[in-house]
């Protein structure tokens, strides 16, 4: 029932991307975020898909795995798309192809919804390399580490982390045990697939019940754990593994500003997404 | 209702990085009446083996029929078979989540018989909680998670039993349980078996457990079914057990201990049986000596 919520879609390989630094690919992941949104015209951001498909390419990923991210927002982008084409009215020049009421379709509209849905397709593209590539816990760890300076102003930035890394490590312990007890009730002749929306969510009783009091009990159990080896918190705590970048870190870096300089570059050159109007209808 | 699984595979995760084997090709057949014993490490395949026979899990490959019920056919009536077929899981008292230990075991019979009234219902939750040794005033208005561990598993045991299936099959039913709790756990699997009950499978780690109780048994390993036949015939072949990682009963190591000295016993591994045998050789042995 639910073996399709593998959480954190780690893809196990060994590629160029994986070893990355953790920190080194939030960052970029961000900076690639900023390109993507900073890129005003369709040359910008098919330098964004060349970049995404190196990445995409040196992870080693299967390309499959890679869209099958798209298909979960698949429906936003369609509707964003839909409402764009339909209802795009800024700027004063419309070139209209077909006019109904308020519904106008216009060259700009067409334009902007293919510009907009690439925006989309390149962001959760994009975003599902990092977390194909990188475990949860060394994400977490990236992002306890990123986060550090905060601690000057008392933010609980290890404890955060840690709650973090929990969570996550719980996730699959919890989803097994999920499964065991649905498995269990539905042995007792428990129904979780007919009947209507009140009906579902009252046959989830049974489940929610022992799950939220083995929630309970592992927790103890943690807590005792860690207490039994004298954890205590972020004081004097140091690192098994310690991140480190290398060069591969590097030139990710030199790849991805050299992506920026290039898409500021295009921007200045082309001009913004409705110059190629221009040159059609000046002709 | 006769148990015949022929080339039973199954996949978990298909088509993906985390696919994996857990049965290639199982071919086993329990008939009605038996103590069944399912013996195999961690990952040996045997837990997701006795969850195709409740239908929790669908076969990925092979034929699985119990009774009249063809289980790979989808239009198997599978509410229907659960209730024939009772399954305990491991740690079953971590299933209980009704405000009362009446609610909870009624659950069951609740979803299988939608047709039978609050008394037929009460009645029948009333005798599975003595049938497992509890006592109905004590415990039916009490919360189930109040209960000692050994009462909590009874109870869900009970909340099995109530639909009163005729086979009965237990994934490590005394895991955790103390040795006097062990067995009064057999002792009651042995006071149903026969009566409604009529088969009765149980997995386990524990070989003296099989030994004492099973009539026939199977050893898991790798997905398949590698040795099947009386508890007896399968712990004379002590060393391809070990080789596995498996244990063997106590019985069995003492019988090999007293083999490499050169006494051969012709025992069953039920503890009974062997000191009568160790006993006979002494005497003997004995006489021989004072002769």
């Amino acid at each position: 029932m639910l073996n399709d919520v593998t959480f954190g879609q780690y893809y196990p390989t060994k590629s160029f991307v994986h070893s990355m630094d953790p920190r080194a690919k939030l960052v970029l992941t961000i900076a690639y975020i900023v390109a993507i949104f900073l890129a005003d015209n369709f040359f910008g951001l098919a330098a964004v898909i060349l970049f995404l498909a190196l990445a995409v390419i040196f992870s080693r990923v299967p390309f499959g795995s890679v869209l099958r991210s798209v298909k979960m927002i698949l429906f936003i982008i369609v509707f964003t798309a839909i409402l764009n084409l339909f209802f795009y009215t800024a700027g004063e020049e419309l070139h209209v192809l077909w006019q109904w009421k308020i519904i106008v379709i216009s060259w700009e509209a067409i334009i902007n919804m293919v510009f907009l849905a690439l925006r989309l397709f390149l962001l959760v593209m994009g975003t599902s390399v990092l977390t194909l590539t990188t475990t949860p816990v060394a994400l977490t760890d990236g992002i306890e580490s990123l986060l550090t300076p905060l601690k000057w102003i008392r933010f609980p930035v290890h404890e955060l982390a840690l709650i973090m890394s929990i969570a996550l490590r719980f996730i699959p312990t919890l989803v097994d045990e999920t499964n065991r007890i649905v498995s269990a009730q539905k042995a007792r002749g428990a129904d979780f697939e007919t009947g209507g929306l009140i009906r579902r969510a009252k046959a989830m009783i049974p489940v929610l019940v022992p799950l939220l009091v083995s929630a309970f009990r592992r927790a103890e159990d943690l807590g005792d754990a860690m207490d039994a080896r004298c954890y205590s918190g972020s004081k004097g705590r140091t690192k098994y593994k310690k991140l480190k970048f290398t060069w591969r870190d590097a030139l990710g870096v030199l790849l991805l500003a050299g992506l920026i300089t290039g898409i500021v570059f295009l921007n200045l050159y082309f001009g913004g997404k409705f110059a190629i109007l221009n040159y059609f209808f000046s002709a | 209702m006769q148990i015949d699984a022929k080339g039973l595979t199954y996949i978990y995760n298909p088509k993906s990085p985390f696919a994996s084997t857990a049965l290639s090709g199982v071919d086993l057949s329990i008939a009605e009446g038996e103590f069944f014993g399912i013996i195999g490490h961690t990952g040996s395949g045997k837990s997701t083996f006795v969850q195709h026979l409740n239908a929790l899990l669908k076969a990925s490959g092979g034929s699985l029929r119990i009774g009249e019920y063809d289980l790979t056919d989808k239009k198997c009536k599978f509410l229907e078979l659960r209730s024939k077929v009772g399954m305990v899981f491991q740690y079953p008292e971590y299933q209980l989540f009704a405000e009362t230990v009446e609610k909870d075991v009624a659950f069951g019979i609740k979803n299988f018989s939608k047709e039978k009234t609050e008394d037929e219902i009460r009645e029948a939750v009333k005798e599975a909680l003595e049938t497992v040794g509890l006592d109905w005033n004590a415990v039916k208005d009490a919360s189930p998670f109040e209960l000692s561990g050994g009462q909590k598993r009874r109870v869900a045991i009970a909340g099995v039993i109530v639909t009163k299936p005729e086979i009965l099959i237990l994934d490590e039913p005394a895991a955790g349980l103390d040795p006097l709790g062990k067995k009064e756990l057999m002792e009651l699997l042995h006071s149903i078996h026969g009566g409604w009950c009529k088969t009765i499978i149980i997995v386990s780690h524990d070989m003296d457990e099989i030994a004492e109780n099973c009539t026939r048994a199977a050893v898991f390993s790798g997905g398949r079914v590698v040795m099947e036949g009386k508890p007896s015939e399968i712990f004379l072949r002590a060393d391809a057990l070990l080789e596995m990682g498996l244990d063997i009963p106590v019985t069995a190591k003492c019988a090999r201990i007293l083999k490499q000295d050169g006494f051969s016993l012709d025992t069953d591994f039920t503890c009974d049986d062997f000191v009568a045998k160790v006993l006979s050789l002494c005497g003997k042995g004995g006489a021989e000596h004072a002769q």
